[in-house]
């Protein structure tokens, strides 16, 4: 398989903006090391040249940026689109799944992007870097099949790439673009991957030692809202947590509803319409596996209703705004699997 | 001696058109059930949003029932597919996050099924009772 | 700020025996809100109502709540206390201490403790209440029929007879339906033709009925009491009003080699016809698929013989839209293909053919002119077999057959055996079946007439293969009584071919966002107390597009569906029920779950413009509730992710303020 460059995508784009096709890019920019690839607007071949990358830290699912960008928009003091062109976007196969479901969901205007498959290798888990590095990490060239990094205290280090896969890459669930009008490399397979298997283990725990998991983790929080931020689910024109009205919304202490439950509800909200893109777990500062709340959802859901994929289709209906006269009662479903001790 | 003063408190949903006529008939039979019972009338079960339901558990409640029409009686044709489908998802992720599956229940109990509703009632303040006083949904993001 | 009045009804000891209502009363008293608070011994009685008006009108409330008996006992009572004393009825709320408290605890300081909550509760709540309208709209007089035949024919009569303008749309060039086709009907044995055309003669002479023969509908817009529906009335090439029926166009037409439908293709008719000799309404279509004039301009002979100039090979399909305050569907039923069946030869063998092929052969208007004969070689057939349940109750069989039982196959298989042997005793006449299934007025001692009087011999098994053989059918089946192969060499086979709802039924569904089952029949607002109204206001179901049904059934549901039709039309203004959903349309995505979820199809998406920063204005698709169809159940407010969708008086916060009262 073809290695995919930065340079491929940059001559991509310089190609749709010089012909015409589209007036604004939607990629990943350098940031100040080689690891914090942040996603990015381009407006100019000059912009795509200089600061456009693509590498294995392009982590960031670039779906949930075209709401705003493909909103219709009109008034004296700003036209964000041009509205004869279109507004390019690069995909990975998984990001393909959290854009049909936005389609799905009427949050994009699927006529005025022009969207790019590109290939995928897996990304990597910069802080799985720095576990076997150490600090002080100067450069990561992942150019080519093994990473190289040079670090301040250490000599050069060569790691495999698989040893420093992000969890959601390590548990691909689907090399396959769903989406795209061009593809930039190879499209794949759905993969029958192991994703669940941690959702399991937990499973087959005891209901304290759960728990006990779950106070660990969730104690961590610090509400910084990047999750939601990220999640190409949670689009809402306004959301619960910051409506007075949806009695939720309430930072203060005399009401901890909120803080208590924010990630049980986010979860909840976005069931049936998660892809499993894992953007959650990869932007939390405080490291939360929170995908495995979302793949809890997702599994239960596949288990009594049948296997459902957001996004695999546009227009597919979701389990929980669907039912079947014969679907499995609320109290059936802890008979399934293991009981508690 | 201690688990004698011990009350718990048990928030139940009744959907207007069969269980909450349910517990009107119970009530007219005078069928006993703990007073810790407090219900909460809905249109339909399909109405109770799960937020209500964390609400109620992060709140101080031990236990929380759904009572909607049987499956296929529903008198909006299909709330309840929909709320059976929904409870299902909350009640096994609460689950997960290690709240006992005896303090979550949907009961289907029909305008006629007055004792039902009280058998039910007398049942589950029963169970969550032994589990006692529920405090993980207000101590999940507090590490001891 | 609310000021609320809280009233604690005693109910005589009813309350008072278990619950400390002045305890009560005086707790509430000091809830946030709260102006005004008393007990009194029966609230529900005058005195009591007068009590509530009075203190509305000396505290100024602007709401109430009363601890009494069950809301659904007396909600409605207070509701118009309140109003007469000029407060919105929806500021109302009932704390139910009796039968959810006093009766069912038996100490009084529990009692007592509990229907504090309670009104706790209900005070939180009805702080939260705002006052309700209902909406109201207008009726417009006049009924859809979607379907002619027996159905259909029924439910414009009854719906004509009460006054009220009625249009049938009948796709076919004439009504009539299945029931046209049928000889005899089971269990009387009165020919089809003979009950079943006067009728369709009273629909044409009927000054409020309407017919749109040869038609489709195209849009439905709007909701209960006032759609607005588009039909496509395609061109027949005949005009309507000029044409005699004389069938002199008929006699001329060189065409003659078009399978005639009506006879399910076993003879062939002209490329301009009437479908049949009583036909409603009775004037010749041309079928543009095989009219030479129509396909390249060579011929014109019909028009040639047109006597009232009826003839217009330029005609155009024409789009009539109209109101009406109520649609009934009453699209019927088809028998399923028979083309997967390859086990009973039916592609291969001409003299294998469905039950109504058979209703045509032993019909004096069919192609044989009544006589049973082969369609292969014209000759008498000897021995007939009968299979039933082909592609019924076949669950095993689901992506050729249904799992469900076509309920009529019984006993008109019953009716044909017995036809059989009554007509040509010489004729041997075997039955296959799964179970003889015949309840229903005479029906049984029907179906055992067949078998006792008639000696049809009725045998319980299931027909593995047919093989066609020379001029004979090779039929293998097993007798499951006797235990053993049965081998018989027919000479004519019949199957009870299976029954599913019309294919038009579908993209109508959709168009009425009506609800259907998995098997495309149109579901009822309640399987048993609602059976003839579709749970989309103002669609109304007649006939076998609910179901499988036989005539007499069709005929009653007919019925019972016009006049429910006809006590929605004779109403001036619909009120509607003001506790139905809205959507903030600041919070909403457009994203579709509500309106997956809605049952009634209340839910429409509009796109919207909306102000924004910098003298901007942004275009977002939003969720419109129509409060005339929305029935007020909730399930659009917990499908919805933002919290943009709520419903009026169950309102989110409501209930979750009535939760936070209970848990304090």
């Amino acid at each position: 398989m073809q290695k995919i460059t930065s340079e491929m995508l940059i001559e991509k784009a310089t190609e749709l903006l010089t012909n015409g096709t589209v007036s604004t890019v939607l990629g990943w920019k350098k940031g100040e090391c080689d690891y914090d690839v942040s996603p990015a607007e381009f407006k100019s071949v000059e912009e795509v040249k200089n600061e456009f990358i693509y590498n294995d830290f392009s982590a960031a699912n670039l779906s949930k940026y075209l709401i705003k960008r493909t909103e219709k928009v009109h008034g004296q003091a700003l036209v964000f689109l041009n509205p004869e062109k279109k507004i390019l976007v690069f995909l990975k196969p998984c990001d393909t799944y959290s854009f049909n479901q936005l389609l799905t969901e009427h949050r994009l205007d699927r006529e005025s992007v022009y969207a790019v498959g590109v290939q995928c290798d897996g990304m990597i888990d910069i802080e799985k870097v720095k576990k076997i590095a150490g600090d002080g990490i100067l450069s990561v060239d992942c150019s080519g099949e093994d990473i190289i990094v040079k670090t301040l205290y250490n000599d050069d280090m060569t790691i495999a790439k698989a040893d420093v896969l992000a969890e959601r890459c390590v548990n691909c669930k689907s090399k396959k673009h769903v989406a795209y009008d061009e593809l930039l490399g190879e499209t794949g397979e759905v993969i029958d991957s192991n994703r669940f298997d941690e959702v399991e283990k937990l499973e087959k725990m005891t209901a304290d030692e759960r728990f006990a998991f779950w106070q660990n983790e969730l104690s961590k929080c610090i509400r910084c809202n990047a999750c939601r931020d990220a999640c190409p689910a949670c689009t809402c024109e306004k959301c619960v947590f910051d409506n007075p009205k949806s009695g939720v919304e309430n930072k203060s202490p005399a009401n901890s509803f909120e803080e208590k439950l924010f990630h049980i509800i986010r979860a909840y909200h976005v069931a049936g319409r998660c892809t499993d893109c894992g953007e959650c777990s990869r932007v939390c500062p405080q490291n939360i596996p929170l995908h495995l709340l979302n793949r809890k959802f997702i599994k239960d859901m596949n288990e009594f209703y049948g296997d459902y994929q957001a996004g695999a289709e546009v227009g597919s209906r979701a389990p929980l705004v669907n039912y079947t006269t014969s679907d499995i009662e609320p109290g059936e479903v802890f008979d399934r699997g293991d009981e508690d001790a | 001696m201690q688990m004698n003063e011990y009350k718990p408190l048990i928030v139940a949903f009744c959907c207007n058109w069969c269980s909450y006529a349910g517990a009107d008939l119970a009530g007219n039979n005078r069928l006993n059930y703990p007073a810790e019972v407090k219900i909460i009338r809905v249109p339909c079960s399909c109405r109770v949003n799960p937020m209500f339901i964390l609400r109620a558990f992060q709140r101080g409640a031990d236990g929380v029932i759904i009572c909607g029409c049987h499956p296929g009686d529903c008198h909006y044709t299909s709330g309840n597919y929909y709320t059976r489908r929904r409870m299902a998802a909350l009640f096994s992720m609460l689950d997960y996050l290690g709240i006992e599956k005896e303090r979550t229940r949907v009961e289907w109990v029909s305008a006629a099924e007055g004792a039902k509703f009280a058998a039910t009632m007398n049942d589950f303040v029963e169970k969550v009772a032994a589990l006692g006083e529920n405090k993980r949904l207000e101590d999940l993001r507090c590490k001891r | 700020m609310q000021r609320i009045g809280v009233f604690v009804c005693w109910c005589g000891s009813n309350i008072a025996g278990t619950v400390d209502v002045k305890v009560v009363a005086e707790a509430l008293k000091s809830e946030p809100g709260v102006v005004f608070s008393t007990d009194y011994q029966y609230m529900c009685s005058q005195a009591g109502q007068d009590l509530i008006k009075n203190a509305v009108k000396e505290h100024n409330l602007t709401g109430i709540v009363v601890c009494s008996c069950s809301p659904r006992m007396h909600e409605a009572t207070f509701r118009k206390t309140a109003s007469a004393a000029g407060l919105n009825p929806y500021m109302v709320e009932i704390a139910n201490i009796r039968e959810q408290c006093s009766w069912v605890h038996k100490e009084m300081p529990l009692g007592t403790e509990k229907a504090i909550i309670l009104g706790k509760a209900a005070v939180a709540k009805v702080s939260l209440n705002t006052p309700l309208t209902p909406g109201e709209s207008p009726v417009t007089k006049r009924a859809l029929v979607i379907g002619g035949g027996i159905a259909g024919i029924q439910t414009a009569l009854d719906i004509a007879d009460a006054g009220f303008p009625v249009d049938i749309v009948e796709k076919k060039a004439t009504i009539g339906g299945k029931m046209a086709q049928l000889d005899k009907t089971f269990p009387t044995l009165d020919c089809a033709a003979c009950i079943l055309t006067p009728k369709m003669v009273d629909v044409a002479q009927n000054e409020n009925i309407r017919i749109f023969s040869y038609s489709d509908v195209e849009e439905v817009k709007g909701f209960v009491g006032n759609f607005n529906v588009k039909i496509k009335k395609r061109a027949r090439f005949v005009d309507e009003t000029k044409c005699t029926g004389c069938g002199a166009c008929i006699e001329k037409c060189p065409q003659k080699k078009v399978p005639n439908e009506f006879n399910l293709g076993m003879d062939n008719r002209r490329a301009i016809y009437i479908p049949f000799a009583q036909a409603v309404p009775k004037v010749a279509t041309i079928d543009p698929d095989y009219c030479n004039m129509l396909k390249n301009g060579k011929c014109g002979v019909c028009s040639k013989f047109c006597a009232a100039g009826a003839i217009d090979y330029k005609q155009k399909d024409e789009i009539i839209e109209e109101k009406y305050g109520a649609i009934v569907v009453a699209t019927g039923f088809e028998p399923i293909s028979m083309d997967k069946f390859d086990e009973f030869a039916y592609s291969q063998s001409k003299d294998v053919i469905t039950s109504l092929e058979f209703e045509r052969l032993t019909n004096a208007a069919g192609p044989t002119a009544g006589k049973l004969l082969r369609p292969s070689d014209g000759k008498h057939p000897q021995k007939i077999v009968f299979v039933q349940c082909v592609g019924s109750r076949c669950s095993a069989c689901a992506e050729k057959g249904k799992e469900y039982c076509s309920k009529i196959c019984c006993m008109y298989t019953a009716k044909h055996a017995m036809l059989t042997r009554d007509k040509y005793p010489d004729t041997e006449v075997t039955v296959f079946y799964i179970d003889v299934r015949t309840p229903g007025k005479n029906f049984d001692e029907f179906q055992r007439r067949a078998v006792e009087e008639y000696g049809v011999n009725y045998v319980k098994g299931m027909v593995g293969k047919i093989t066609p053989e020379g001029d004979k059918l090779k039929v293998r089946a097993s007798d499951l009584i006797a235990n053993k192969q049965i081998n018989i060499d027919a000479d004519l086979v019949v199957l009870a071919a299976a029954i599913e709802p019309d294919k038009s039924a579908r993209p109508l569904a959709t168009m009425l966002t009506a609800s259907m089952d998995t098997n495309d029949f149109f579901t009822e607002a309640h399987p048993k107390l609602r059976p003839v109204e579709s749970p989309t206001a103002g669609v109304f179901l007649s006939g076998t597009c609910q179901g499988p049904k036989d005539i007499p059934e069709t005929v009653s549901q007919a019925g019972a569906a016009a006049s429910k039709v006809i006590g929605l039309l004779q109403k001036n203004k619909l009120m509607g029920n003001p506790c139905v959903a809205s959507s903030n349309q600041l919070m909403c995505n457009g994203c579709s779950s509500c309106e997956r979820v809605c049952p009634y199809g209340a839910i429409s998406y509009e796109d919207k413009e909306f102000p924004g920063p910098n003298r901007t204005v942004k275009t977002r698709r939003v969720a419109v509730v129509n409060p005339a169809v929305c029935q007020g159940c909730g399930a659009c407010t917990v499908a919805c992710p933002s919290g943009a969708m709520d419903l009026n008086g169950f309102m989110n916060t409501q209930i979750m303020a009535e939760v936070d009262a209970i848990c304090k």
